[in-house]
């Protein structure tokens, strides 16, 4: 391989390791500060991505209007997309939240599962909604008039490390102000933290709220980058498991860790795929599940010996105030 | 209308099966076992394997019984495939959530480690078998009965109701009247009173995962018959045998089989207005609806 494509291969490898991680920082907000288990990160994969992909494109129009059925295209630029996708993530995290989140952690896991695979169904089967199986293609890219061409991935690369460390400063702030103090006594102990008159449900509202948000920022920067999305996408393997083990190995309760685990286990998922090549054809065919199986290995060998992750949690949580 | 409600029935008691054994593993082990769908998966492929394989290999006749649309073969596959997926719910049990639940980990941490069991089963299918839908016996399709209301009904699908009906007694019987099946209630009760009382709490976990799994097994081979087999299957179930334990009170037994009734009804009858895809979700909204109206269910938690 030559330099130039080996570097716009790394490109692209970073491109989506950086968009996994924003989805594990929102995952850290849920199950890292607060202790909730969404075990549907798919389902607000998919609801960022359709969302901020009607905002940004036109209604179908002429010719074209025969073939692809959206409910509206608003045409407007990218930011309102991203925007738009954490409004209804947060709107739709809301609705779930209500009926779960006073109930015991397991409601909420079934509850979430079920959003995202009752998601996937209305897009794959409502043909109106936003074109049916087929999905939709040609979305755009910001500022694709300023660096066209193949060398764009360079700067969408940058476009996502800025939403990243957006992200990344938003959270901290949150978790290191006493509002986040409140979530960490939430996960330690209810009982203890609604005895000494927190809210308990309020505070886990505002967690579920928050990082499904965060996940639809990642749902609309995916959308984006690969320009055509289909219900098919948002499946529970790559939609959820391999977030949870990213963020599981990076070390939940820390947001550097949960960033570290999406490049760490992003890079040991693209590099497996290079090892299958060199593996005879028999297994090669095998080759997605074999990887997936793998990676299911390491999340229990994980859960069972270094349950706290590479990073492990910062004790140390309100040093920026200090 | 008539019809479809009798289809309900039977895909009813298919969800049962699964759904009895989510409630008892919630109730004793106290974990949510998102594991239990693939169970369903890997007793229909155990028993593929059985029927298509071994059982030629020994040279069993493949003959089937009157109209019914198999034979011995399938008849010797269910027992043989029920031990096999009980046992790979006690090796689970013993190879990671012993470990968990040794070191006082969190019910969460467990019920993600099933997660992560869940998956491995399902790509261990995917590399054995590949993606394909496969039927028992492919071709035959046995002509149907003809009942009054104008309602068609397969033996097989008469068979599938009879099986769950004396599985369910059996397993009543089992809980009732053996000392192994109080035990096992009084630790779904509460168990630190049944560990005071001297009762082998982790022997009962081990009873709890087999017959479980056991169940889980029956419910994947019967709607192998019923309808046909596939990888995905068993992750397709996860969301009706939720929301049956649920709706009739999560841990509670006798709950989980009417609930188990009133989610296969409902997700037939929803096919007379929507795409017959949509089963899972209408599963799904009866869940959320109950967790807004009673979310300890319809028979409350307790197993009785």
């Amino acid at each position: 391989m030559e330099t130039g494509s080996v570097i716009g291969y790394l490109v692209s490898l970073v491109i989506m390791a950086s968009i996994y991680g924003v989805f594990c920082l929102g995952l850290n907000i849920q199950w890292g500060y607060t202790g909730l288990f969404n075990i549907g990160i798919a389902g607000f994969f998919c609801i960022g991505a359709y969302t901020s992909a009607m905002i940004t494109t036109p209604v179908p129009s002429g010719i074209l209007a025969q073939y692809v059925h959206q409910l509206f295209g608003l045409n407007l630029p990218f930011v309102f997309g991203l925007l738009g996708a954490a409004l209804m993530c947060g709107l739709v995290a809301f609705l779930i939240g209500v009926p779960t989140l006073r109930l015991s952690e397991d409601y909420l896991a079934i509850a979430t599962l079920g959003i995202a695979e009752t998601f996937r169904l209305i897009f794959n089967n409502e043909r109106w909604l936003a074109n049916g199986p087929q999905g939709l293609m040609g979305l755009p890219q910001p500022l694709h008039s300023l660096m066209g061409g193949r060398n764009y991935d360079y700067l969408y690369l940058v476009i996502v490390l800025i939403v990243v460390v957006i992200v990344y400063l938003l959270i901290e702030k949150g978790v290191r102000s006493p509002w986040g103090r409140v979530l960490r006594a939430v996960r330690e102990d209810e009982i203890s933290a609604s005895a000494s008159g927190k809210d308990v449900f309020r505070f886990k509202m505002q967690s579920l709220v928050f990082g499904s948000m965060v996940m639809g920022v990642g749902g609309a920067l995916y959308a984006h980058y690969t320009k055509a999305i289909s219900p098919d996408v948002f499946t529970p393997l790559y939609g959820t498991f391999i977030i949870w083990v990213m963020l599981m190995a990076g070390g939940s309760g820390n947001n550097k860790g949960a960033l570290l685990g999406a490049y760490v286990i992003w890079g040991i998922w693209i590099g497996s795929d290079f090892l299958m090549d060199m593996l005879p054809d028999v297994i090669r065919d095998k080759g997605p599940y074999l990887r997936f199986l793998i990676v299911g290995i390491l999340l229990e060998v994980i859960l069972i010996y270094r349950p706290q992750g590479i990073l492990g949690e910062e004790k140390k949580v309100s040093k920026m105030y200090n | 209308m008539a019809e479809l409600f009798v289809y309900g029935i039977v895909l009813g008691c298919i969800i049962s099966l699964g759904a009895i054994g989510i409630t008892l593993v919630y109730g004793i082990v106290r974990m949510a076992n998102f594991a239990h769908g693939e169970f369903m998966t890997a007793g229909a492929y155990i028993a593929l394997l059985i029927v298509s394989v071994i059982l030629p290999w020994l040279g069993v006749p493949d003959t089937t019984f009157g109209p019914l649309s198999f034979g011995w073969r399938m008849l010797i596959a269910f027992p043989v495939s029920m031990a096999a997926v009980a046992f790979i719910g006690i090796f689970f049990d013993r190879l990671l959530y012993k470990k968990l639940r040794l070191k006082n980990s969190n019910a969460v941490i467990l019920a993600m480690s099933s997660l992560g069991v869940s998956f491995m089963i399902r790509m261990i299918i995917l590399i054995i078998t590949g993606p394909d839908y496969r039927f028992y016996r492919p071709g035959i399709m046995r002509p149907a009965l003809q009942l009054p209301f104008g309602i068609k009904i397969r033996p097989d699908q008469i068979f599938i109701v009879a099986l769950v009906v004396v599985l369910v007694v059996l397993l009543h019987l089992f809980l009732q009247r053996t000392k192994m099946g109080k035990a096992m209630r009084a630790t779904a009760d509460n168990t630190e009173l049944a560990l005071i009382s001297g009762i082998d709490t982790e022997g009962i976990v081990m009873w709890t995962w087999g017959i479980g799994g056991g169940l889980a097994a029956a419910a994947g081979m019967l709607y192998g018959i019923d309808v046909q087999i596939h990888p995905g299957m068993g992750w397709n179930f996860l969301i009706p045998l939720f929301a049956a334990a649920i709706l009739g009170g999560i841990g509670n037994m006798y709950g989980a089989l009417v609930g188990g009734l009133v989610i296969g009804i409902a997700e037939q009858l929803s096919t007379a207005v929507l795409t017959p895809t949509y089963k899972l979700a209408v599963a799904f909204i009866i869940m959320i609806l109950i967790l807004f109206i009673k979310p300890e269910g319809i028979f409350g938690g307790s197993d009785k």
